[in-house]
């Protein structure tokens, strides 16, 4: 709607306005708990919140906690990425068991699965087994239905030329029906692996022994606010640097 | 992974033919994959009852025919009709202010081309963030009670709608604007005839994800801690290893958010078809 400007000033001043944005943002932060009587309990001094994240690298105490997160969600995302392919590999086999099984996970796919959290720590207790099972049951989902949509929806054509050139199975496999799934199965593979690592964090939030999420809620309990935005800050690095891995391994996955 | 793809069904229809055994049965639920579909989800039922009856401890999980039966001394349980009643009301609020924010900062952002360089890495940077980790903050800032929930429901639900509002505002072909344009219309009348008409399908899918956020962060944030909500009660039965009571508790949620979804599902389709034909 704006008068065209050139392609360069104009991403130079947008650049600048986001640059703008976080100054404005950091130094209201900054002036109200400084000058302004805003209860450090409420919000900590920006400088008490950096000295704190240092800290908290540098002492390591954040090793403990993101090792058990790490590896919930390690385990959690194996075993839904194995489960997911497999299941969504055999449904997709027929066009009858897709007719018949997709709708239906699709439509648990829609209930907040988080809601069966309290059953989950009933069966697998406070520890991790319970975060393990929640961020799997959940990532499953995305996994299988786009392992589905991957295998399933092929364009009959392919297949039928592949058959006609004599491909064998594994070849019609390897060279046909490979190739066609692989990128969708990549973006439910990415959706389920952030969909993981948040019921993971969220599920620490709510009830665990150890993890980030526990750390935070701790911190938060013991009303040590600059810590806690330290750690806040921590996960949402962890959590950002994780998600962009991801969606390059999937970028670099559908081009290869 | 390397056994052979049955790839034509025709193949498994014709065996299903030569077997005389349950032929007419196959072919019945062949034609009706809905009536197939209730079966598997009845066999699942079946696999939970056996279960629940004969393998698993009583203390943790019940058969889903005593979590059926015994639905209404859930709502016998003192507190629980009013705890589902806060919750709907929380979601319903945190619904209503997604939209009004989500509308009013997609439609700001969206309409103008430098505002949306420059805010929409922002907003996505935003909507990528778990916001399950502030969680905690949500509680000291608005307290224990529904006004939490609703906050938190807000900062799940708002950003779906502001992005597809946004993508909804722009991608429009030029030719239309362009068209309109040349026919003397005004901006407010593009806006009225042209845009809006646009955004409705995006606005409408950003609903339904709104839906599914709302409902993620309101219950996220009734797990976390809650005094009178439906959060209290889980951790109730939980602590009292009731599995019948919480299987029925989690069973009216869930329906409550199928009912949601479904609502907010069928106003997608119903607002979108003019797109199709």
């Amino acid at each position: 709607m704006t008068p065209r400007a050139g392609p360069d000033r104009g991403r130079w001043a947008s650049r600048a306005v986001q640059a703008l944005f976080l100054i404005a943002f950091l130094s209201l932060w900054a002036f109200a708990t400084t000058w302004g009587h805003v209860s450090p309990i409420l919000l900590p001094n920006p400088l008490a919140v950096l000295e704190e994240l240092t800290d908290v690298l540098k002492t390591g105490e954040f090793i403990g906690d993101l090792r058990v997160t790490l590896t919930e969600l390690a385990f959690g995302f194996a075993i839904s990425m194995i489960a997911g392919t497999l299941v969504g590999y055999l449904i997709s086999r027929s066009p009858y068991a897709i007719k018949v099984l997709e709708p239906l996970m699709a439509g648990i796919y829609s209930v907040p699965i988080i809601l069966f959290l309290p059953l989950y720590v009933l069966f697998f207790g406070l520890g991790p087994p319970s975060k393990i099972a929640l961020g799997a049951t959940i990532s499953f989902f995305p996994i299988a239905l786009n392992t589905i949509a991957g295998f399933g929806y092929i364009d009959k054509i392919f297949i039928t030329s592949a058959r006609s050139m004599g491909a064998s199975n594994y070849q019609l496999f390897r060279f046909v029906l490979l190739p066609a799934a692989f990128p969708v199965i990549l973006t439910g593979l990415r959706m389920g692996f952030t969909v993981a690592l948040l019921a993971i964090l969220g599920s620490e939030t709510i009830a665990s022994l150890a993890g980030l999420g526990h750390r935070t809620v701790h911190l938060s309990e013991s009303m040590d606010m600059a810590r806690m935005f330290a750690y806040i800050t921590f996960v949402v690095v962890v959590v950002a640097f994780l998600n962009t891995v991801m969606s390059s391994l999937e970028a670099k996955g559908k081009r290869g | 992974m390397t056994h052979a793809p049955a790839i034509d069904d025709s193949v498994a229809a014709r065996e299903a033919e030569r077997r005389s055994f349950g032929r007419r049965a196959q072919a019945f639920l062949l034609a009706r994959p809905g009536l197939a579909r209730l079966g598997v989800i009845a066999v699942l039922f079946g696999i939970w009852e056996i279960a629940a009856r004969f393998y698993v401890d009583k203390m943790f999980l019940s058969p889903p025919s005593s979590v059926f039966t015994s639905l209404h001394t859930v709502f016998l349980t003192p507190g629980v009709p009013a705890a589902l009643r806060i919750t709907f009301f929380e979601l319903s609020i945190a619904f209503v202010l997604s939209i009004a924010i989500g509308l009013t900062v997609g439609l700001t952002v969206g309409l103008n081309r430098f505002s949306h360089r420059s805010f929409m890495p922002i907003i996505l940077l935003l909507y990528g963030t778990p916001q399950v980790t502030i969680l905690p903050l949500f509680i000291l800032y608005f307290g224990i009670g529904p006004a939490s929930k609703i906050a938190f429901g807000v900062t799940h639900g708002m950003f779906p709608i502001m992005v597809t509002v946004i993508a909804g505002v722009q991608n429009i072909k030029p030719i239309l604007l362009t068209s309109a344009k040349s026919m003397g219309a005004s901006r407010w009348h593009i806006f009225r005839w042209v845009i809006f008409p646009h955004m409705i399908p995006s606005f409408f899918s950003g609903m339904r994800l709104a839906m599914t956020g709302v409902l993620l962060g309101v219950l996220l944030a009734e797990l976390y801690v809650s005094t009178a909500g439906i959060g209290y009660y889980t951790t109730l039965f939980t602590q009292n290893f009731d599995p019948t009571k919480l299987l029925g508790l989690i069973s009216m949620l869930a329906a409550m958010a199928i009912g949601l979804n479904e609502l907010v599902r069928r106003a997608e389709t119903r607002f979108s078809r003019w797109r199709s034909g």
